[in-house]
């Protein structure tokens, strides 16, 4: 890349401008191809109004968005219930900005990056809980409580499968796991791939695990009394948080930017980006085709059935790794 | 100074500042959310000292799950928003122990290491896992057991029975 040429402080300057770009773009498109997909696999259009086929229905929706009142309650914890979007959506930025999309198109360069997106996107949960805690109300309180018991049981699954990929690619880092990575995987990791899937549709609390913002039971949980741009924001971490999932599960069970014409400057970024958007598509189709998990369904599992694949997982991989080496 | 040592100050002050903070509040949910910034500038102070695998471990084990667990606690038991009132004596004796410790350890640190400069040199990920996995394997092994044990402890005690034979209690 030419970019190595360029001063330390532009180069940073604008990878931060890309990545930031990125963060802002690629949720909306994901968010677009959900009102869409989510139309026609239930016979209906999707947004058809705004723009040609409704594509700018979520700039409607955000100019929308910006014009409400920004109001926090009476009853609320002024500022933890402010701050809560901002302390949930940035830990996303940071993550997306470790994860590489082709050898070369990495933001930051950290020589464990698996761990430092785990640890990230981690961090997350406490906004929630900020709101849940912050806006004063029951059952925001009820909504932030079982974000908190669904995140801390699905953490370990998730970073269970991750850790069986490591072991198999002998690193942390996640440019070092593509280049590790082989065809036959998609069977060896398969496991560890569905534990990794079920975990992160959880950790992003979607349809099928969507208790904590159950909408008939608890109102929206712990985004009950957002309105305007904080609610936005709140929305806008939920589909950030599927963008970096998808692109995280590409990189460390598909291949990333492996595949035919080799790695020729985009072609391998646009590789992911096509696994990825699978991936994303994966995310939608769970939630039109199940309904809501129970909140003891949830837990039972969380710690009965992921738990148990997560760790026969890392027994295979250890085999495997002991055999070939 | 060098960049780094500014950015150590930096991240080392925002610790401090926010430790003070923790334990200064009023509302315990407040001081479990300063707790949450002074574990997260400790794995700065970490990065800084290039130790980045102990630095990542410590975002993702105490700002990512025990903290939360803290807040769940709080939030189970609605004691987050009660104000915590304590008495003048406590204060001071609780400031007279704090400042007692930080002097003892500052005091030996400086007696040990002197005012030399050492070397930031922090191990990388494989130097970690041999020395865990290789070199220290046994008390590494012995410690999973303990808390194992805890574990086990723990369910033994929450399913004991409170008062009167199993059956009746509801």
């Amino acid at each position: 890349m030419m970019l190595t040429d360029l001063p330390l402080l532009v180069e940073v300057a604008l990878k931060a401008v890309v990545v930031l770009a990125a963060f802002l773009t690629l949720p909306l498109a994901l968010g677009q191809l959900e009102h869409k997909l989510m139309g026609h696999m239930q016979g209906r259009l999707g947004p058809m109004e705004a723009g040609p086929h409704g594509i700018l229905q979520l700039v409607a929706d955000g100019i929308k968005f910006v014009q409400k009142e920004d109001v926090t309650p009476a009853a609320a914890d002024r500022h933890v219930f402010r701050l809560a979007p901002a302390v949930a959506l940035i830990p996303y930025l940071v993550a997306l900005a470790a994860i590489p999309f082709s050898a070369a198109w990495v933001a930051a360069e950290v020589p464990a990056s698996l761990l430092f997106v785990l640890a990230a996107t981690s961090v997350g949960v406490i906004g929630t809980l900020m709101a849940g805690w912050g806006s004063g109300n029951k059952y925001s309180l009820l909504g932030g409580m079982r974000a908190g018991a669904q995140l801390v049981s699905y953490e370990l699954p998730l970073v269970l499968s991750a850790a069986s990929v490591a072991l198999a690619a002998g690193t942390l880092s996640l440019t070092g796991i593509v280049e590790a990575w082989s065809w036959w995987w998609l069977l060896w990791q398969a496991p560890a791939a569905f534990v990794f899937l079920v975990a992160s549709v959880a950790e992003l609390q979607r349809t099928p695990f969507d208790a904590p913002i159950a909408d008939a039971e608890i109102v929206f949980g712990a985004f009950t009394e957002y309105t305007g741009l904080r609610f936005a924001f709140f929305l806008l971490a939920e589909y950030a948080g599927m963008v970096v999932m998808a692109v995280l599960f590409t990189v460390l069970f598909l291949g990333g930017w492996r595949g035919p014409w080799g790695d020729v400057a985009a072609v391998g970024a646009m590789w992911t980006l096509v696994k990825a958007t699978a991936v994303g598509a994966l995310f939608l189709w769970m939630r039109v085709a199940w309904p809501r998990v129970r909140e003891d369904q949830l837990q039972r599992l969380a710690w009965l059935v992921l738990l148990p694949i997560g760790l026969l997982q890392l027994a295979i991989t250890a085999a495997g790794v002991v055999v070939l080496s | 100074m060098s960049g780094l040592d500014v950015l150590f100050l930096a991240v080392g002050l925002v610790t401090a500042g926010s430790g003070l903070l923790a334990v200064m509040s009023v509302r315990v949910l407040h001081a479990a959310l300063w707790l949450v910034v002074t574990l997260g500038g400790l794995a700065g102070c970490y990065l800084v000292l290039g130790a980045e695998l102990v630095a990542l471990v410590q975002l993702l084990v105490y700002v990512g799950a025990v903290v939360v667990l803290v807040l769940f606690a709080l939030m189970l038991t609605r004691s987050g928003g009660v104000p915590v009132v304590t008495s003048l004596p406590q204060r001071g004796a609780s400031a007279l122990v704090g400042a007692g410790t930080t002097i003892l350890l500052g005091g030996a640190l400086l007696a040990t290491l002197g005012d030399g400069r050492a070397e930031v040199t922090g191990p990388d990920s494989t130097a970690v896992a041999t020395g865990i996995f290789g070199t220290y394997v046994w008390p590494f092994e012995l410690l999973s057991v303990l808390l194992l044990l805890a574990l086990v402890a723990g369910v033994a005690v929450a399913r004991a029975p409170v008062g009167g034979r199993e059956g009746e209690q509801a």
